[in-house]
């Protein structure tokens, strides 16, 4: 088979563009999830069973349905109701954009929500006692024991969300936006050159998650750094 | 026990002139409405009729004999019969093989828009187009200018974002976004401005060298659509111009 490279060069700069819409789905969906997690999983471990249920249903949903089924759902279900496309909620909604942003956010937000409530429920319960012990509040236990520590143990578990995300959002394309993958098969489409553009957009693919991985790596190694041999201590002292 | 079946066919059709030329027609009978086998198990439709009213102007006793669409050059090659009459796009690869008569039809695209909207196909600045991925269509939206294109995975998904009212409108193959229209999700559509031509004509296959049918094919062609025994057939089963 003939290999074609410069098709890949020509197309390179079309690719970058979508490589864009790519990072600022994923990065921005990421970014409100790790947010609205927060409540949401503190709700999850509610000794009230009325307040556990509503961000148990929700997670159920989101982690029990393929996000491309939610896509559509949301993008080509919601507009077929009248009362949706006539409603304030439209301008939003019409755009695919939105459409995604919000459907990836709910996603990883329902992800990210089970993630640290597994967590925060693996918090010693030694150092909550502690706290209890020499008087915090309720607030004060959460700002400085237990969202601290569950944050850290949460911190491994999350990379791969992120990495899924980021492999997830390949979706986007699916609903005319011109993400990475949008952008691959609108070129392929033009050239019938699917291996070399899929070939290419694998790489960037893979770079991403390349520099994901390594920036993480780094802040991990920050925030767990009492844990390892020979560690700062104070962090330890923070921690513990 | 096939010949025999041909021969009783050939006997069946030949009324009164048995002096005239025999050409024997093929057609694939499984893509209506422009060939298809009737209830009564005759081939009917578009090709059909044409082929018909072609022969008539030839002064030829025409017969008929389906084959499968991939058999159905190997079939004219093999002398099974003379000419395909079955919908066939002319196309550089087939006429290594075949010769073609001129078009008798042809497949163009078309916009769709709702109802009254208002559109100008001549001027679509900043209108959003929909399309299905990798087709001509889509490759037709993203020349237009000043307009934005919009890309589906499938045409199902296209007519659902222009009833939701995403898309301002979509090009479509004319001849499938006729039977849209037709169905009860594209009742509030319409076809808007003329035929985008895109070079895809359909025409009558010969076999190579078989310049007399050929020639005396392209001359009925043009009988038939002088006369106006084409726009009737045409209006038989669209209602408006496909050739």
């Amino acid at each position: 088979m003939s290999w074609n490279w410069s098709v890949i060069f020509d197309s390179l700069p079309k690719l970058l563009e979508g490589t864009l819409l790519t990072l600022e789905l994923v990065l921005l969906s990421l970014l409100v999830g790790a947010v609205l997690s927060i409540p949401l999983a503190l709700m999850r471990v509610s000794r009230n069973p009325l307040i556990r249920i509503i961000p148990l249903a929700y997670t159920f949903f989101f982690r029990g349905t393929p996000l491309l089924v939610q896509l559509f759902l949301f993008y080509y279900g919601l507009a077929q109701f009248d009362s949706v496309r006539e409603s304030m909620f439209w301008p939003v909604l019409r755009e695919a954009y939105w459409c995604a942003l919000i459907v990836f956010t709910l996603n990883t937000t329902a992800y990210t929500t089970e993630i640290l409530r597994g967590a925060i429920q693996a918090v010693p319960s030694g150092e909550l006692e502690a706290g209890m012990a020499v008087g915090m509040s309720r607030a004060l236990m959460l700002r400085r024991i237990t969202l601290p520590i569950a944050y850290r143990i949460a911190l491994p578990a999350y990379s791969n969300e992120i990495i899924l995300m980021l492999k997830g959002s390949a979706l986007a394309s699916t609903i005319t936006l011109l993400d990475l993958t949008g952008m691959a098969r609108t070129i392929i489409a033009r050239t019938y050159m699917p291996i070399e553009i899929f070939f290419a957009a694998g790489c960037i693919y893979l770079l991403l998650t390349f520099i994901f991985v390594q920036a993480y790596r780094l802040f991990e190694r920050r925030m767990l750094r009492h844990q390892t041999v020979g560690g700062s201590a104070g962090a330890a002292t923070e921690a513990g | 026990m096939k010949s025999i079946l041909l021969a009783l066919v050939a006997l069946i059709l030949v009324s009164g002139n048995a002096v005239a030329d025999k050409v024997r027609i093929g057609t694939e009978g499984a893509y209506p409405p422009f060939n298809l086998i009737d209830k009564a198990g005759k081939p009917a439709g578009f090709d059909v009729d044409i082929a018909k009213a072609l022969c008539k102007k030839m002064g030829a006793d025409c017969t008929f004999v389906t084959q499968d669409w991939d058999g159905i050059i190997p079939g004219l090659l093999a002398r099974k019969y003379d000419a395909i009459v079955a919908s066939m796009s002319i196309t550089d690869e087939r006429k290594k093989a075949v010769d073609f008569t001129e078009r008798y039809y042809s497949n163009s695209l078309r916009f769709i828009a709702k109802k009254g909207s208002g559109i100008d196909p001549k001027n679509l600045k900043g209108k959003s187009i929909g399309a299905q991925r990798a087709t001509i269509a889509a490759n037709y939206v993203e020349e237009v200018k000043g307009a934005k294109a919009k890309l589906y995975d499938t045409q199902e998904n296209a007519y659902l974002d222009l009833s939701s009212g995403r898309i301002d409108l979509l090009v479509t193959d004319m001849l499938p976004g006729y039977d849209w229209l037709q169905s009860k999700q594209g009742k509030g559509y319409e076809f808007i401005g003329e035929n985008i031509d895109i070079d895809d004509k359909i025409g009558i296959a010969v076999r190579k060298g078989d310049n007399k049918l050929r020639k005396s094919l392209n001359k009925a062609i043009a009988e038939i659509i002088a006369d106006g025994t084409y726009a009737k057939i045409n209006a038989k089963y669209f209602p408006f111009s496909i050739y």
